[in-house]
């Protein structure tokens, strides 16, 4: 059928206009997000919010100390139990691993990626939280590593790939072993890769809230060990947030600031390292 | 992790079998527990997201590749990426003081004065309910399936485009037979991981919704997730049948979810394989 050429052009101009609007519509929201964000976040922001633990309600002011340890604390531990495991699994994968098994380790990496944190949380707590029979900042830290180590694995993973045969049997060929190949010469020079995604990883699991909920639980004061409750910002700003005062409406804008502040520079960080690479 | 879950769920399958995803009664002092109502939550209100987010999405995805000036798309697009990664806990901070307020003053007030006819905008405007987890929904899936959708058409080959192109076809019409069938698959399974993600939300879900396990047409009254109900409960579970009923609900969802990553994994997979094998 052959419809004409005005009305071509003029339907053309319609779903134009309708694409254009639909942008505007995506990102609007988004924009509003950013804006009340800053606006709340700055105005709420003060020198307290780094070095005080929260007030009891009615008072004013307080901070949100404890929880930014605490979200330090555990990303730390997570990070030093879910990097050694993803990035030598990685090693693995990429240098050894042919055959079924990694196979298996690659498609359970992918599975776990998409599964919902807050599973993670729930398998964290049956695996930690009871046996030690008390929530713990440990048990949100082995959470937290288990959200990580398949992002590091399969970052890492691709990374590796495409770093040249040559370079590889170059090394070999001077009568190097394998393994030490492998560290030295095929991780080093993935190295600005790897690390975004060891950045991109540390970027996620910072705003992670669900899998805390039920291992680290939160702590209104200082967490004492790592066998104890503990806060975290992401925790701070959830509960916070629904609670119906006004003070803590604030520190959760504060908060949110200090995290979205925090996530955007790493994953900028994380952006200009796999640039750096072409 | 399965077969874990699978164990801590037993008492609760062993007692009430297919009951519990029919019942709609949750009574955690009586030990009476049917899932029903979590179920219609997560299914209605990523459902209607996920209706709501694709045509958007695909629209703004279409406007960055093909339409808008290389320079402009270079910046939406990274900055699409950007949005993607913020915590949902953040989003779920905005929902529950900004957007539901304005929902509850605004929004809702006229939905019910010129649809109230209509069985899904009746009732009291609350503020926090399905519309608003509905809403915060396709805020937050948005930005990934655009981004997808994106690399999706990115991987159409410049020959496709330059045929339509030569046949005479204005740009609505490239798009439309050229570029469209070509990404199809991946679009829908970009979509379909969006489905994923909003079905496992947990966070901003839990904080718009209302948290009322009641099963209503409206989509003004509050409802419940299944992830929510999780995060609610599990800290604090009065009995071993408690546990193992969340413990179910958790395994359903992980299920559902596995089953939707696979599925969009392989659309997305298919591309991705079809495009590399040259042009043809």
């Amino acid at each position: 059928m052959m419809r004409s050429v005005a009305l071509r052009k003029a339907h053309n101009h319609l779903m134009t206009a309708l694409m254009f609007a639909a942008t505007a519509a995506v990102l609007i929201p988004l924009g509003l997000i950013f804006i009340h964000i800053m606006k709340m976040g700055f105005s709420s922001l003060s020198f307290d919010f780094f070095t005080q633990i929260p007030k009891p309600t009615g008072e004013s002011g307080g901070g949100m100390a404890n929880g930014m340890m605490g979200s330090f604390i555990m990303i730390g531990m997570a990070s030093l139990i879910g990097l050694p495991v993803g990035i030598f699994g990685a090693i693995y994968l990429a240098e050894y691993g042919e055959g079924r098994t990694s196979t298996a380790i690659r498609f359970s990496a992918d599975v776990l990626s998409g599964t919902p944190s807050i599973i993670t949380g729930m398998v964290a707590y049956t695996l930690i939280v009871v046996p030690m029979k008390g929530f713990s900042a440990l048990a949100g830290s082995v959470a937290l590593a288990m959200i990580m180590i398949p992002i590091v694995l399969r970052t890492t993973e691709e990374q590796l790939k495409m770093v040249p045969g040559s370079l590889r049997e170059a090394s070999l060929a001077l009568g190097v072993p394998l393994w030490r190949t492998s560290l030295k010469v095929t991780l080093r020079s993935a190295l600005s890769g790897v690390m975004t995604g060891i950045l991109l990883a540390i970027a996620r699991v910072a705003g992670e809230t669900a899998p805390l909920l039920f291992t680290a639980l939160g702590n209104q004061f200082w967490g004492k060990s790592l066998s104890q409750p503990m806060a975290a910002i992401p925790l701070q700003i959830f509960n916070f947030a629904i609670a119906p005062y006004e003070d803590w409406h604030r520190l959760a804008w504060a908060g949110a600031l200090v995290l979205v502040t925090v996530m955007f520079s790493l994953s900028l960080t994380a952006r200009y390292f796999g640039r750096s690479r072409h | 992790m399965l077969a874990e879950m699978t164990k801590e769920s037993l008492p609760a399958i062993r007692k009430f079998g297919w009951r519990f995803v029919t019942d709609s009664e949750w009574d955690a002092v009586q030990g009476i527990f049917g899932a029903l109502p979590y179920l219609y939550g997560s299914v209605v209100s990523s459902v209607l997201a996920l209706l709501l987010a694709t045509p958007l999405s695909i629209g703004a995805a279409l406007f960055i590749t093909e339409i808008c000036p290389k320079r402009w798309g270079s910046i939406i697009a990274p900055l699409v990426e950007l949005l993607a990664a913020i915590p949902s806990v953040i989003y779920g901070l905005w929902g529950v003081l900004v957007m539901a307020p304005w929902l509850q003053s605004t929004v809702e007030p006229f939905l019910i004065d010129h649809f109230g006819f209509l069985p899904f905008f009746q009732g009291a405007p609350y503020g926090v309910s399905m519309l608003a987890a509905v809403f915060i929904l396709m805020i937050m899936v948005v930005p990934i399936i655009t981004s997808i959708t994106r690399e999706v058409l990115l991987a159409v080959p410049l020959s496709q485009k330059e045929a339509a192109i030569a046949l005479g076809a204005t740009r609505w019409e490239t798009i439309k037979v050229a570029i469209l069938p070509y990404g199809k698959s991946g679009i829908l399974g970009a979509a379909i991981l969006g489905l994923g993600r909003a079905v496992g939300e947990t966070m901003a879900v839990t904080m718009v919704i209302g948290n009322a396990p009641k099963i209503s047409a409206s989509l003004l009254s509050p409802a419940y997730t299944m992830p929510s109900v999780i995060a609610n409960e599990f800290a604090e579970t009065t009995s071993k049948l408690h546990a193992s009923a969340l413990m179910e609900i958790g395994l359903i969802l992980l299920v559902v979810t596995l089953v939707i990553n696979a599925l969009a994994r392989l659309l997305i997979w298919s591309v991705s394989q079809s495009a590399g094998g040259g042009v043809s």
